[in-house]
């Protein structure tokens, strides 16, 4: 069942690499490549995130927001830096503890969603989409509603670097897909191969049933908006680092794209079933139709139209039955396919 | 003698290996109430809805008033007038009782729903029953017993000339039903044949006229109410057939495993709780829980796992003592284990596989410094498959694509995992084939011969006296009996579990 769903993922990604190949000759270029998977990044750390939410069983509309708010921190830290009043002076956190703090904020307004939903008992959606309002709120407030457009740092102040993050390169390979290879195996092995990573699936799979069979329900569910968080933090950090400044509208509407993301690899929105990796091909998925077409010189507006379709073809076949179709080879086979 | 004005001939309803009714007789009397009884399984239901249009039968016809009728959907059926109201209600909790009684079948006028013209009507409806229900009021503001007389009020819509009633009683209190007998009288005094369908036998000798005994898809009786007495029914009920299963025999061991004293779970709104319950297990003994719905069974289990933290009382595990609060996975660690009755609602996570379901109440055990292996409990989940004889391809296999009796022998090897020393079932046998059944009972003597100490909940009579070392009757949240195997049979069984209420 999840084969099959990352397959019709990965299936729809050949397709169009296949298609655009034949299409444009510089698509299938290294650079042009590169810039594609760079491209899919931030939505996939975003997907990642959304795909543990969603397989709970819940949904999360505020990474968006946390992107564009937890980027704002980490500009205010290193444009600004501390202003500690009693002593007249300003500290500079370097830029790694800038990012660990960036980090650390997008986690607790993941922790502020999992105890609205499982303390307070508001229902994920309307929770999520409170912090929504609040986090882009609190960032256009924080500046504003300006950007903090330095973000190169200063080496007198021991803060410099941050833009590698966005632009720099490990071993000739953009560290945005380091960060994206490395997210997606760690994910992966916690979904897959963590007590945590089962019970999210038991979870959302069947809740009562996960309850009484040891599952603490509300620790899972409320651990899973951390990390979607986190990830959503991240995701803002790299768009800043990508773009040298911060802006309070960053990452406005990512929510969706993350959402169409894990969607299209096959995940849910009933909770239960999809994967980490199907996300992120559902991921390049976006970022190859966005890029290919772009080569082609159709509109933005033409992309949005056909990114639209894609979403709802590819669902659309997994809900067409194959045992409604008499294929003789499937016969047999299909119980173990598709239930 | 009144006249029939309902009749089923020779009905028979053949599903795919399984004969649910086996040339069923039914006549429902005008002016009166037709009890229809039967143990679980014995085909009521299948002949209500055949009755109701919601089946059609295999075989044999359907005559109202002398004249050959068959449907095809419920509302036909209503269209001739004969309604059904069934266990769950089905009315809208979100909307009025006047949207509810023309649901389907509103009153407009220019294309808009004639609020008035509803209110009017439904206020009318609502009063003819005796009843004071603002049709105004939302369904879900009301209370259950005010709920049944919308829902017979909905029925009543209609020019009703028999009403089906199923376990109308099961979810009402004492004075409720009252209420609901009142109404029941005057729809008689109409001349509206009720068939009324009630595992509560005490009920059925107040109120009925005539009745009609299932047994295993056959009529095994029918009198006249007047004629007979509560041991008539339950012998005819019953039969002279016997579970078979063999008893593990071994004696149990002395030091109780479970002890409960006075424990006690508050009233909820449906009226059903835990009433100062003191009893123990003592390893390696099957104790069967016997009740009729509503008795409190199920929430003693929950209490016992602790899913009901405001319950109160002492409960004693191999000689610990469980504090109120300890959640389940902490009851789980101690060496409890409950299993649900509802399958598919609290037993078994649809979206994964048989594997991963065995697995999952024991990913602890598989942790390697935090992580776990690769195909991590795949040889517990063998063993599993092996000794608890699970019909299954492969442990990769979806968990719903096994049949309920293998889904149930699933969730019993997620319970063994977890090497419980008490095992709570509730219903075990419940919605799975005699075989299956057979094999679930087999599993329970063996753990018990292994030390294990096993509470279970059944409302099969059968199955309790079969199984049971020791058996305690349930009755409004209070345990009226206690019986020891072999000095107690079915009748015992029943006339506990009603005790209370005849008393009363």
């Amino acid at each position: 069942m999840a084969l099959l769903l990352r397959f019709r993922a990965f299936l729809a990604l050949i397709v169009l690499i296949v298609l655009f190949a034949f299409l444009s000759s510089s698509f299938l270029t290294w650079s042009n490549l590169i810039t594609v998977v760079v491209q899919s990044s931030i939505n996939g750390l975003l997907a990642i995130g959304m795909t543990l939410v969603i397989v709970s069983g819940g949904i999360d509309l505020s990474v968006g927001a946390t992107a564009g708010l937890c980027g704002m921190i980490v500009g205010a830290l290193i444009d600004v830096g501390v202003p500690i009043g009693a002593l007249g002076v300003v500290v500079y956190p370097h830029a790694w503890a800038a990012v660990a703090i960036g980090v650390g904020a997008g986690a607790c307004i993941g922790a502020v969603n999992g105890f609205v939903i499982t303390r307070l008992k508001v229902a994920p959606f309307i929770t999520t989409l409170g912090t929504l309002y609040i986090a882009r709120g609190l960032a256009l407030l924080s500046h504003n509603g300006s950007t903090f457009p330095f973000l190169n740092g200063v080496r007198a102040h021991g803060n410099v670097g941050l833009p590698w993050l966005g632009n720099g390169l490990l071993l000739g390979i953009p560290v945005p897909i380091w960060l994206l290879v490395v997210t997606t195996v760690v994910m992966s092995g916690i979904a897959g191969r963590t007590k945590f990573g089962r019970h999210v699936y038991a979870v959302g799979g069947n809740e009562r049933a996960a309850a009484l069979s040891g599952v603490r329900v509300s620790a899972v569910r409320a651990r899973v908006y951390v990390i979607s968080g986190a990830l959503a933090a991240l995701a803002g950090i790299v768009i800043a680092a990508q773009l040298d400044s911060a802006g309070a509208d960053a990452g406005a509407g990512y929510e969706l794209n993350a959402i169409a993301a894990a969607v299209l690899g096959g995940t849910s929105l009933m909770g239960g079933k999809g994967t980490i990796s199907g996300s992120v091909i559902g991921a390049l998925v976006i970022a190859v139709l966005v890029d290919g077409l772009l080569l082609l010189g159709i509109s933005d507006f033409w992309q949005m139209i056909i990114t639209g379709f894609v979403i709802i073809v590819a669902v659309a076949i997994d809900q067409v039955r194959l045992d409604t179709i008499k294929v003789p080879w499937l016969k047999g086979r299909r119980n173990v396919a598709l239930s | 003698m009144s006249r029939i004005l309902f009749r089923a001939e020779q009905v028979t309803k053949a599903f795919p290996g399984t004969l649910a009714l086996d040339h069923v007789d039914f006549d429902a009397y005008a002016g009166s109430v037709n009890i229809l009884v039967g143990e679980n399984g014995a085909g009521k239901s299948t002949l209500m809805k055949i009755l109701a249009g919601a089946e059609r039968p295999t075989e044999g016809r359907l005559l109202l008033e002398g004249e050959l009728v068959s449907f095809t959907t419920p509302s036909e059926a209503m269209a001739r007038g004969i309604g059904i109201i069934y266990q769950e209600l089905d009315l809208c909790p979100n909307m009025s009782v006047a949207e509810n009684l023309f649901l389907g079948h509103e009153h407009t006028r220019n294309g808009c729903i004639d609020r008035k013209r509803q209110a009017q009507i439904a206020r009318r409806i609502v009063t003819h029953l005796k009843h004071d229900i603002d049709p105004d009021c939302l369904v879900g503001d009301l209370r259950v017993s005010e709920q049944q007389i919308v829902a017979i009020a909905k029925a009543l819509r209609h020019d009703i000339r028999v009403l089906i009633m199923d376990e109308p009683t099961s979810s009402l209190s004492s004075q409720e039903v009252r209420t609901l007998f009142e109404l029941m009288g005057d729809l008689k005094a109409r001349g509206v044949a009720i068939i009324y369908i009630s595992h509560r036998l005490e009920e059925l000798l107040e109120i009925g006229d005539h009745i009609t005994v299932l047994r295993d898809g056959r009529v095994a009786a029918h009198a006249e109410m007047s004629e007979i007495d509560m041991p008539w029914i339950l012998h005819q009920m019953l039969g002279e057939t016997r579970v078979d299963v063999p008893h593990h025999g071994n004696a149990a061991r002395v030091e109780p495993l479970l002890t409960v004293d006075d424990l006690s779970y508050p009233r909820t709104e449906s009226g059903v709780s835990v009433d100062h319950v003191s009893f123990e297990v003592k390893s390696g003994e099957i104790v069967g829980l016997f009740g009729l719905m509503g008795a409190g069974r199920t929430e003693l289990l929950e209490c016992l796992m602790g899913l009901h933290p405001e319950a109160c009382g002492k409960v004693t595990l191999a000689g610990e003592t469980l504090d109120d609060r300890l959640g389940l996975d902490q009851r789980i660690a101690r060496g409890m284990m409950l299993i649900p009755e509802d399958r598919q609602a609290a037993g078994i996570v649809q979206t994964m596989t048989l594997g991963e379901n065995i697995t999952l109440a024991n990913l602890d055990r598989y942790q390697r410094m935090g992580w776990l292996p690769r195909n991590f409990g795949a040889e517990d989940v063998a063993a599993a498959i092996e000794k608890l004889a699970i019909k299954a391809g492969s442990p990769t296999q979806m968990i719903t694509t096994l049949s309920g009796g293998n889904q149930q022998k699933a969730i019993i090897g997620k319970a063994l995992l977890t090497r419980p020393r008490l095992l709570l079932m509730d219903e075990p046998g419940r919605g799975i084939d005699v075989k299956a059944k057979a094999e679930v009972f087999t599993i329970m003597n063996r753990v018990a011969a292994e030390g294990m100490g096993i509470l279970f909940v059944s409302s099969e009579m059968k199955e309790i006296v079969a199984l049971a070392d020791r058996t305690l009757v349930m009755s409004r949240g209070r345990i009226t009996a206690e019986l020891t195997r072999g000095t107690y049979d079915e009748t015992d069984l029943m006339l506990n579990a009603v005790g209370l209420r005849v008393a009363i």
